[in-house]
């Protein structure tokens, strides 16, 4: 949790010193979904996040410094340069891609856990989405079909209770989003984000009935992120007593007073904290001195050839 | 060579794949059960059973994006398209998804699928129903669209599209299905290569470039104008893009005129891409104008003498041969 938010902290001042361009969204405040999704997905499984995709591909085992290369544009980026911040691609941990049409990639995901069924593999795909897709035509047809088929994927709804910057209550008739999922005759869970152990035993057992042929499962999870919705958003549409709220359910403080109670020394998590700013600092400094993104990559990979290279 | 109907082509090209390629599967609208809601499908399901033909409810933007999910991982769909026209609620998916992948994710992810369906005018099916589709998709990079004129064309190209790591767009013809053709034999198997022109007719007076249904308008034009000693060189593009420009522009090097002639509509699109292809490549070599023939810049009307009105008819093709050979 802690190299994501160092990571974000350091993308954030790399944008504003004009490092980074296009479009920046952060997770902070969103960390303990990330790590407890990849807590409980195994090596074969693929994920699917929207373009606020750095928490999981990070959580996923994604370097540092790979990622950070590609917010500066850099041939040494997951993406080469060629995604950015909402592009990520890890296809060796099955990361595969961050989606930055509104709703457009769920019918991906069951697009591979399509894959799963059909050749039978053990294999589970988690897709993840912001509340703000579920009023999207995407959402509905993706969730039909895998509700229909019975396919192996966890739909994780992370509500951050802002699509952009409209609050729920103005985009949905519904306060609770999970009983979307009768609609599509499969199970939906709800619960609060900022306990890492909460989230993960639900999004295991969501994952343990995909793997077990149960099909899909609609889980919607209550977050909130600290930031604007990108870096363009001074996010004046809530209140700094919100906010302020939120702060006191900071998933790496909470995971942080437990573990103190539970013994562990002070003095212990700060060397941890040293140790990710070092590894942050320095994949800033990988990704700076890094090549820049090559027109040669960007020629050759708009199609395959045809030799299948 | 034997004669069989541009459908039963289409379907020989599936069924090939299918038993060649276990990671080759039908998906779309009554593809199964019903058989093909223009029995291009028919047959296959009770070859290959629901795990490898699926009927899906109607939902275009789903189930295409579960193809394109299922290509990223290993597999190779067959989308059908009831009619391109219904591509529409799919757009977002072939055009963010499945022709951005590729460069997107700098190569590491590929996408082999094919999206078929029939293209363009039917009979009397009005606005909704009758949209040539090959501007919309031949913008973009990152896709293949093709669109075969003949049987035979129809069987090679499909089963390339089918074998291609890259997302293609084909585009079939609903009043191309019943046409009769020739092709190889049961056994001998012709792969029509990707973004290679084809000479359909030799001629040395005039070239027509034309693909699709007005293909065949352009075929019978050129027979009456034979009858009158103007001899039409056809080339077919057979794939919009890539798009082969070589044997238009050695065509037009002899005859120094030429003729696109197109079903889609006259703003932009592969029809306009031709022409300012051949006035670059061949320019020293034109003697009149390129002209253009396409359907008449409308939304499609329902009444039958309208309809043949706004398609490209016999009389406008060879109006326009003469206008570029200034014969009257």
């Amino acid at each position: 949790m802690m190299v994501i938010r160092r990571f974000e902290e350091e993308a954030a001042r790399n944008y504003a010193k004009g490092k980074i361009g296009g479009f920046l969204h952060l997770y902070i405040g969103q960390e303990a979904i990330a790590v407890a999704a990849a807590e409980v997905l195994e090596e074969g499984d693929y994920i699917f996040q929207t373009y606020r995709d750095h928490g999981i591909a990070l959580a996923r085992g994604m370097s540092p410094n790979a990622a950070m290369a590609e917010l500066f544009g850099k041939d040494t980026g997951c993406s080469r340069g060629l995604g950015g911040s909402m592009h990520f691609f890890d296809v060796e941990r099955g990361f595969l891609g961050g989606w930055a049409i509104v709703g457009g990639h769920l019918a991906l995901a069951a697009g591979t856990a399509f894959k799963a069924k059909y050749s039978g593999e053990d294999r589970v795909t988690m897709c993840f989405f912001g509340e703000g897709s579920t009023n999207i035509g995407g959402f509905h047809e993706a969730m039909s079909l895998a509700g229909l088929w019975k396919l192996p994927v966890v739909f994780v709804c992370e509500n951050n209770q802002y699509a952009m910057g409209t609050p729920l209550e103005r985009t949905s008739p519904l306060k609770d989003l999970s009983i979307k999922a009768q609609g599509y005759g499969m199970l939906g869970d709800r619960l609060e984000g900022h306990d890492v152990e909460v989230v993960r035993e639900r999004l295991g057992a969501a994952v343990g009935r995909a793997r077990a042929g149960e099909g899909p499962t609609f889980v919607e999870i209550l977050t909130y992120r600290f930031r604007g919705h990108s870096m363009s958003d001074p996010a004046k549409y809530r209140t700094r007593t919100e906010l302020e709220q939120r702060k006191q359910q900071d998933p790496i403080a909470v995971v942080r007073g437990r573990l103190v109670d539970l013994g562990v020394e002070e003095n212990a998590l700060d060397d941890i904290d040293l140790e990710v700013d070092e590894e942050i600092d320095a994949a800033v400094r990988f990704a700076d001195e890094s090549a820049p993104a090559q027109e040669d990559v960007m020629m050759s990979t708009v199609l395959v050839a045809e030799d299948g290279s | 060579m034997r004669e069989i109907r541009y459908r039963d082509a289409l379907r020989e090209a599936m069924l090939e794949e299918m038993e060649r390629d276990e990671s080759v599967f039908l998906m779309g609208e009554e593809v199964g059960h019903y058989q093909g809601a223009y029995k291009v499908s028919e047959g296959l399901l009770d070859k290959f059973g629901e795990r490898r033909v699926i009927d899906t409810p109607i939902a275009e933007g789903g189930f295409a994006g579960v193809g394109i999910g299922a290509a990223m991982v290993g597999l190779r769909p067959i989308i059908e398209f009831m009619t391109w026209n219904f591509s529409f609620v799919a757009f977002d998916q072939i055009i963010s998804n499945a022709a951005k992948i590729h460069p997107m994710s700098a190569g590491a992810v590929r996408v082999p699928i094919v999206f078929r369906g029939p293209n363009g005018a039917a009979k009397q099916v009005a606005a909704q129903h009758s949209h040539s589709c090959a501007p919309f998709y031949t913008n973009i990079p990152g896709l293949y669209v093709i669109q075969p004129s003949t049987p035979r064309d129809a069987k090679g190209l499909l089963k390339s599209a089918i074998r291609s790591d890259n997302p293609v767009v084909f585009l079939e013809g609903e009043t191309l299905y019943g046409v009769k053709g020739e092709v190889p034999d049961e056994g001998v198997e012709e792969l029509v290569p990707i973004g290679e022109s084809r000479l359909a007719r030799a001629g040395g007076h005039c070239t027509i470039v034309s693909w699709g249904r007005p293909y065949y308008t352009v075929m019978a034009a050129a027979e009456k104008l034979s009858a009158e000693g103007i001899e039409c060189e056809v080339i077919d593009p057979r794939t919009l893009r890539p798009l082969d420009t070589s044997l238009m522009v050695e065509s037009v090097k002899k005859t120094n005129r030429c003729v696109v002639v197109h079903e889609h509509w006259p703003y932009g699109g592969p029809g306009a891409e031709i022409v300012d292809r051949l006035q670059r490549e061949a320019f020293d070599y034109l003697d009149a104008p390129l002209e253009r023939v396409s359907s008449l810049d409308v939304p499609m009307p329902y009444a039958l003498n309208l309809e043949d009105t706004v398609l490209p008819t016999e009389d406008r093709v060879i109006d326009a041969v003469k206008r570029v050979s200034y014969v009257k």
